[in-house]
């Protein structure tokens, strides 16, 4: 490694943002560096600055609200801040380039991606017209996308959520440029096209040589990405090194515990939080749940019916966790949605306490309604903004008239706040002002308010950070042993699932591919799919070798393969 | 695309007979006019058999029944002022309308996105402060007050611009000026306010990391996906242009719906009435369909 001379060089950088005219330090005295062939990660949660700096290399900020108060940023012997404009501007996306977490944002939505590719090219004088096109098809074909001749001319939104992100990685290679900074670019995708996603930077890494700086809050992808890790928290750098030795051995308080929040310990399961009563009498039972959608496709093909949930069936005791797991599109809010009655199913039956499900009407629909509670993913979308928590807690007593008379109204959710571990005096802020946490947290008390005896939790924790998750899991759990409550806990992401969830159905298409008890879906899977999702989390950097087998390699096959048909169903 | 053209014209037909109903039975509720048409001394006689030549002496329902089945055979009635065709009367009048509609809503729009861009571009600069305020007396001003006023300083004080009318070139300034100001004031707003937020998204990110030059970001990525709004504004202005600005024809002597519209009103001339509602209406319904299909050339997210 050539630390003498580093293709970028950070130092003492510090960034501050206004905010309601109060200067915010977004960024500390932060100091990095990157040498050529190499790959650092910056490792933070969210809030931590960590965008921040990367963003300052990029000239990205804008100044005001940002304020770049102290630090240089030296690009291959050039300090950038003394670069005018115009020099800025040809060192984007020529020798610096960057992808960014969620790619169907990042591309702009009205131009084909053939056309944001090849403006890569003319904008910096490196081909334009037909030599561009033939430019961007080859690099659509080196990162992947199948039938690049006629996919150039799609427009993103005609793409699945990893190949668009293929398409970000094709437009900041496209002029081999020195730095690559990829900003969370997996965390929007399914595990299985994340691990293909990595892959991929790995190769063009080998390929070009090119250093590349990652952005991510996820710690196995650091892991399996990392030669070296800086760990941020609360705009400063908190620990730095050689990732196995940060990893392996933490110094910093904050890294320990961002790595015990982890929630793949191996066969040791020191923090188990399944339920550990044995599971009582069957709850709800659901049979041959199938939901099928017309699919209106072009005028000449006619009808086509799309299978979103095929032959389901599936039962939840009191008192127990049953965890769905399956990547985007197979069917798990399907189920969430029909079994919640907001969607009506094409066939099947669900029977709850005794009652089936699918021919409530009035009182007893009400009563359902309250019995079964879900959270949401978002718990920001799903809250209205202009209530404070008071009223958003309260308001399944303003529907079920009859569960607490309204002078008792304000006792109990000062007692639910404190159940989910919030304070009585937050119940008259607004959701707003609460962390993302927090927020779900308060979605939990809402959840609650209504007695319920399942809650249906779809990937209630997926849009927090680790250590908050471990935090949410925590107390879902406490709740399950106080009050008797039973879970379906969707998710995406196998391993959170693993210390929480008693048994565990495993969804492809429409299908349950497998189900099982939690330790046998993880110690002996027997279906191939759950297999290749448990092979795609991905495995630190320094226990890969180098020129990995292709047995190794198989697991990207799969995963392509499932995405292309996934994206063929939507092309029709 | 086909079907649903067929679509909204099955829509559209059946609110044209609605509103063609309403503005039938409306219209006979300005009263008789035999009393404006014949002399202020003309007989009972006189009076009877004007009626009875223009079928106004039958009972409503009747004239009503009378008017469907002349509009199956595409006869829109004559015009009792100009003794002829009632629709070649409208047809007539309507390209003039459509002339000046399509230059003011042209004008205003291209103004608009430049000044709105531009604005948006450097918010709080001089020139966004500049450019709102403009706007904003634009969108405020009434346009018949501008009008007069502007017949004050430029045909009476300055003698530079003919009154009303028209004939040469120098006919079409103010009225053009007058029906272009709202418009712009509307959408300038509406560029900027589309403008600001779209270049706070995170395409415009990626635009920047790219290393596309400033000019480009604005007016290649943030304005392309501002467009919606300001067609959908756009549109609609155009609708009440198309329409005929009554007032302003009026006011400056411009031959075309609107004024039509409202003389035809003020003489009674039933027939007349009806068929300049017939043709705005018609064409309002072809403007929908174009802003529509215009949705989806600008967004590839929209089809039908």
């Amino acid at each position: 490694m050539n630390q003498a001379n580093p293709i970028l060089k950070v130092e003492s950088l510090t960034v501050d943002f206004l905010s309601d005219n109060e200067p915010v330090r977004a960024v500390d005295n932060v100091s990095f560096h990157v040498n050529r062939g190499e790959t650092l990660v910056i490792l933070g949660e969210s809030g931590s600055g960590k965008s921040v700096s990367t963003s300052t290399v990029m000239d990205l900020i804008d100044c005001p609200p940002g304020d770049i108060v102290a630090g240089t940023c030296v690009f291959d012997g050039v300090e950038l801040s003394r670069l005018d404009a115009e020099a800025r501007r040809n060192i984007n996306g020529r020798r610096i380039a960057m992808i960014f977490q969620d790619p169907l944002a990042y591309l702009n939505p009205v131009y084909t991606v053939g056309r944001q590719i090849g403006e890569v090219f003319e904008s910096h004088g490196a081909g334009s017209g037909k030599e561009a096109r033939a430019k961007s098809i080859e690099l659509l074909r080196r990162v992947g996308i199948p039938e690049p001749e006629s996919r150039i001319d799609y427009y993103p939104h005609q793409f699945s959520g990893g190949q668009r992100q293929r398409v970000m990685i094709a437009m900041a290679i496209a002029l081999k440029p020195d730095i690559l900074i990829a900003d969370e670019p997996t965390t929007a995708l399914d595990v299985s096209v994340q691990a293909q996603i990595l892959d991929l930077l790995r190769d063009l890494q080998r390929e070009t040589g090119m250093a590349l700086i990652m952005i991510t809050h996820d710690l196995e992808v650091a892991a399996a990405m990392a030669d070296r890790v800086i760990v941020m928290n609360a705009g400063s750098i908190v620990e730095a090194g050689l990732a196995r030795e940060v990893f392996s051995n933490p110094q910093h308080a904050y890294t320990r515990r961002l790595i015990s929040a982890l929630p793949h310990g191996d066969a040791a399961e020191v923090s188990n939080r399944r339920s550990t009563t044995s599971a009582g009498e069957t709850l709800l039972q659901v049979e041959n749940l199938t939901k099928e959608y017309v699919v209106a496709s072009g005028a000449f093909a006619g009808k086509r019916r799309f299978r979103a949930v095929d032959d389901v069936s599936f039962e939840v005791r009191r008192g127990e966790t049953v965890g769905i797991v399956g990547e985007s599109g197979s069917g798990k809010s399907s189920i969430a949605r029909i079994l919640l009655r907001l969607n009506e199913p094409s066939s099947g039956k669900a029977v709850f306490a005794g009652q089936d499900v699918f021919r409530m009407r009035g009182k007893p629909l009400m009563d359902f309604r309250r019995k079964v509670q879900m959270v949401f993913q978002d718990p920001y979308g799903s809250m209205n903004p202009r209530m404070n928590v008071r009223a958003i807690i309260s308001e399944p007593w303003v529907i079920h008239r009859d569960i607490l008379p309204r002078k008792a109204w304000k006792d109990r959710v000062a007692e639910l706040l404190e159940l989910v571990g919030l304070k009585p005096e937050h119940a008259e802020r607004y959701p707003h002002q609460f962390s993302g946490g927090q927020r779900q947290r308060i979605a939990i008390a809402r959840a609650l308010a209504s007695e319920p005896q399942l809650i249906i939790c779809d990937e209630a924790v997926s849009a927090l950070d680790v250590s908050i998750q471990a935090q949410v899991i925590e107390l879902l759990a406490d709740l399950r042993t106080r009050l008797g409550l039973s879970y379906i806990f969707i998710t995406h992401d196998l391993p959170i699932v693993r210390h929480f969830a008693d048994r565990i159905m495993v969804m492809k298409q429409g299908r349950i591919v497998e189900e099982g008890p939690t330790s046998t879906i993880f110690s002996a899977p027997r279906h191939e799919y759950t297999q290749s999702l448990l092979r795609a989390v991905p495995k630190p950097k320094w226990l890969v070798p180098e020129e990995r087998p292709t047995a190794e390699r198989s697991v990207g096959k799969t995963g392509l393969r499932l995405e292309r048909t996934r994206n063929g169903s939507l092309a029709g | 695309m086909f079907s649903y053209i067929g679509r909204r014209a099955s829509h559209s037909i059946l609110s044209v007979i609605g509103l063609l109903t309403l503005v039938f039975f409306l219209t006979r509720l300005t009263g008789d006019p035999s009393a404006l048409y014949l002399p202020l001394d003309a007989t009972a006689e006189a009076r009877a058999a004007f009626a009875r030549l223009n079928g106004l002496d039958q009972p409503l329902h009747w004239q009503f029944a009378e008017y469907l089945k002349d509009l199956l055979q595409l006869d829109f009635g004559q015009s009792l002022r100009q003794n002829r065709s009632a629709m070649e009367v409208a047809l007539e009048a309507f390209p003039e309308t459509l002339k000046l509609a399509f230059i003011a809503i042209t004008l205003s729009t291209a103004l608009a996105i430049l000044v709105g861009s531009l604005a948006a571009a450097r918010p709080g600069s001089l020139f966004d402060r500049l450019a709102s305020l403009a706007s904003l007396a634009g969108a405020s001003a009434p346009d018949f007050w501008v009008a007069i006023v502007a017949i004050l300083v430029f045909a009476v004080g300055f003698e530079i611009l003919p009154t009303s009318g028209t004939g040469s070139w120098a006919h079409w300034v103010m009225p053009i000026f007058v029906l272009t100001l709202r418009p712009f004031g509307l959408l300038v707003q509406v560029v900027r306010g589309t403008m600001l937020s779209a270049l706070t998204s995170p395409y415009i990110k990626t635009a920047r990391a790219k290393g596309l030059r400033r000019q480009k970001i604005i007016f290649g990525h943030a304005l392309r996906n501002s467009l919606l709004p300001v067609v959908t504004v756009a549109g609609d202005l155009a609708t009440s242009l198309v329409n005929g600005a009554v007032v302003v024809e009026s006011i400056f002597g411009w031959p075309g719906i609107g004024k039509l519209m409202i003389d035809a009103i003020i003489q009674r001339d039933f027939a007349v009435v009806q068929s300049t509602i017939l043709v705005t209406a018609t064409a309002i319904f072809i403007l929908n369909i174009a802003i529509d299909l215009l949705y989806a050339v600008l967004d590839p997210r929209i089809r039908y």
